[in-house]
């Protein structure tokens, strides 16, 4: 018995030893759900990230824990307390969905973790909901339709029908777009959103023809934007109700849409804060490996994603331990690593201060359709919100 | 608000009240015939869109893709009712519905490992894809008219084969009284895998319908097997007409409440407040006629005669 508890105990020492040596990092993100196709692009990038560091963040390994949020606020918090309380982790990153973090940001943040914004944005934690140890590869939500508003404004667009989910984000959307775009709101339609969306929009598209507007915005990521666009495409309002977009079109619907035909979504525009097209050497490696890899273009999840894994690597490498909270966070906040966006830096808020670029669904050289950058429309972009957030 | 909106508001409403009337009946029927609480009804509706997506890119025709995936959703039914189903009926109501969640999430994961998690989108042939103009500001895509086309067809078939066919008077007794039937030399059992069949082909027919408007994803079938339970329970359970006319009426209800709640609020309320408490409530709104016709009539708008 006694020589049973030493052996234990000797375990229990060489464990915590190993764990000081590693590095550990959940990735919240959808695994499941139909919803589970942006999860599993954001997986490869982590993957390939972690494959790009050969496993290392300095002297330290990486060990990269995913939850399942399953699409649902309460299944992703409690993925996010199992990775926080039982597995332990230094850093909790991920999260597709604005109301799936808002669910889950306390279980990290209480526990005194670290917690990395891959995709979700929402106004509340730019603003009065900060956190010295929450920080964002993404945006806030607001600023990527502010960015098509004012593409709208220069366009000359009058009059603007909103479609969008109802839930945080989409909120945000149509607010963003509302505060950037000078013409007028013809209405408005927030639909059913969660594992039992709604996907048929009948009778909001008839309703959008019917109220007259020059322009059509909308905010439908995942599975609902291909469902979205093949309507739009049926119902055939391309002459009358032009298409503006923001995270609908990507490189997760483009594949399925150019497979079935839907030639309507060729030149449709959208606003976006990375694109594969960008010119610099980290992003260049990033899409060209992804696409040998994976078989296709990256979408931006997969891209903040990847950023995410690499801005956590370079502050612990700079750190050089995961003890250490307040030189990580001020690593953190340095941002010194190559980011796939070209230069990287935080605001106040810890948000991503970036450039926006407006983007054309155009075929590449081998006739894949994909993006292009067609100009850039904010540059040092700082979101409408950091004002809000009281630190330092 | 103006007329041609209303009027395809309503044909909208109602080509989404024909597609949950195919969820439904066959729900019905298992339900209410059979005496089984098949929630697994909703992944044959999305195994029934997978096969015919496939089907269409195999074959290259949409509506060939239809009739092949048909027989082949009916055999998927049939195998389990003879596997699964069969040996449950004896139990109560729990265990069927535990047994066949179970079976929603083994169908969902094998999808997914089949078809891979992000689902398929269906092209249609280019004749379907445009729009009919009826009249000047009244237009509306060719294939919603098809998908209301097919399910009144499928409506109609159903009531002649329940009410003038000799499978159809079996069922009908089958759900009487199946001791009496087995005694008179009929195969039951036979009979009872035939029902579950057809149930299974028309919540696949449903599926494979709006495969080309949304698309053939895992999961597609939960949200509406919820709505399909409230038709049935709205119309009366095991009450095909009672189907027929609650999916008609929940689908317009639902489509309606969609388009014009938002404007009618706005008569009453400051417009923030509508545009908030609208999409709130047009969701809650089916589950508040559910509650209201639970509450006066208990068995539904039209309960079968004999039970």
């Amino acid at each position: 018995m006694k020589k049973l508890l030493t052996a234990a105990c000797a375990a229990s020492i060489v464990a915590t030893g190993a764990h000081a040596e590693s590095v550990k990092i959940g990735f919240v993100t959808t695994l499941t759900t139909g919803a589970a196709v942006i999860g599993t692009d954001m997986q490869n990038a982590v993957n390939l990230a972690v494959e790009h560091l050969d496993g290392k963040a300095g002297d330290l390994d990486i060990e990269v824990i995913f939850g399942d949020d399953q699409f649902a606020p309460e299944a992703g918090k409690q993925a996010t307390d199992k990775l926080v309380k039982q597995d332990d982790v230094d850093f909790v990153a991920g999260y597709i969905w604005s109301h799936v973090l808002l669910a889950s940001r306390k279980s990290v943040l209480d526990a005194g973790k670290f917690l990395i914004s891959a995709n979700a944005g929402p106004s509340q934690m730019a603003g009065k909901l900060c956190d010295p140890n929450f920080f964002s590869t993404s945006w806030q939500n607001d600023q990527t339709p502010m960015a098509l508003g004012e593409v709208l404004n220069q366009q000359g667009v009058k009059s603007l029908y909103l479609m969008a989910p109802n839930y945080a984000a989409g909120k945000d959307m149509t607010a963003g777009v509302e505060r950037a775009f000078n013409g007028e709101i013809a209405g408005k339609d927030l639909t059913k959103w969660g594992a039992d969306a709604q996907l048929d929009f009948s009778a909001e598209l008839a309703k959008a023809k019917a109220s007259g507007a020059d322009g059509l915005f909308v905010f439908y990521p995942g599975a609902a934007g291909g469902a979205f666009i093949k309507q739009y495409d049926q119902a055939g309002l391309k002459d009358t109700l032009p298409l503006y977009s923001v995270f609908t079109v990507d490189a997760l619907s483009l594949p399925k849409l150019q497979e079935a035909g839907f030639e309507a979504v060729l030149g449709s525009q959208t606003t976006q804060e990375w694109d594969p097209t960008l010119d610099n050497a980290a992003n260049k490696k990033f899409v060209t490996d992804f696409k040998a890899k994976f078989g296709t273009y990256p979408s931006y999840y997969a891209a903040q994603s990847y950023d995410s894994i690499m801005l956590i690597a370079s502050a612990v490498a700079k750190v050089g331990n995961t003890e250490d909270k307040d030189a990580i966070r001020a690593a953190l906040k340095a941002a010194e690593f190559d980011s796939v966006r070209g230069d990287f830096k935080f605001g106040t808020n810890n948000i991503p201060v970036q450039d926006f670029y407006l983007r054309e669904v155009v075929a590449d050289a081998d006739g894949t359709w994909t993006t292009k950058v067609v100009s850039t429309v904010f540059e040092d972009h700082v979101d409408s919100f950091a004002a809000e957030c009281s630190m330092e | 608000m103006d007329t041609s909106l209303l009027i395809i508001q309503t044909l909208n409403g109602l080509q989404l009240g024909l597609l949950l009337f195919l969820v439904a009946s066959g729900l019905t029927l298992v339900f209410g015939i059979l005496d089984f609480v098949n929630l697994a009804h909703a992944s044959l509706y999305m195994l029934g869109a997978f096969i015919c997506a496939s089907l269409t890119y195999l074959v290259g025709n949409f509506f060939l893709a239809v009739l092949l995936a048909l027989p082949l959703t009916a055999a998927l039914g049939w195998a389990v009712e003879r596997f699964i189903a069969r040996p449950l009926y004896a139990r109560d109501h729990l265990d069927h519905v535990l047994a066949t969640f179970g079976l929603i999430l083994v169908f969902d994961t094998a999808a997914h490992l089949i078809w891979g998690p992000e689902g398929i989108a269906v092209p249609l042939p280019p004749a379907f894809t445009g729009q009919i103009e009826l009249s000047e500001t009244l237009v509306i895509p060719t294939y919603r008219l098809v998908i209301i086309a097919a399910g009144l067809v499928a409506a109609t078939g159903l009531y002649w084969m329940v009410t003038h066919t000799r499978l159809g008077m079996l069922i009908r007794a089958g759900a009487s009284n199946r001791t009496m039937v087995a005694a008179l030399g009929i195969n039951i059992e036979l009979l009872f895998g035939l029902v579950f069949a057809l149930g299974a082909a028309l919540a696949g027919l449903a599926g494979m319908l709006i495969a080309p408007i949304t698309e053939a994803s895992i999961g597609m079938g939960n949200q509406v097997i919820i709505t399909a339970f409230v038709v049935i329970i709205v119309g009366g359970i095991g009450s095909m007409k009672g189907a027929f006319i609650a999916a008609l009426l929940i689908g317009l209800i639902d489509t309606l409440g969609r388009s014009f709640l938002d404007d009618i609020f706005k008569l009453v309320m400051s417009p923030d407040a509508a545009e908030n408490s609208a999409p709130a409530l047009s969701a809650m709104l089916i589950y508040i006629i559910m509650a209201c016709v639970l509450a006066l009539k208990p068995q539904g708008l039209f309960p079968p005669k004999v039970r």
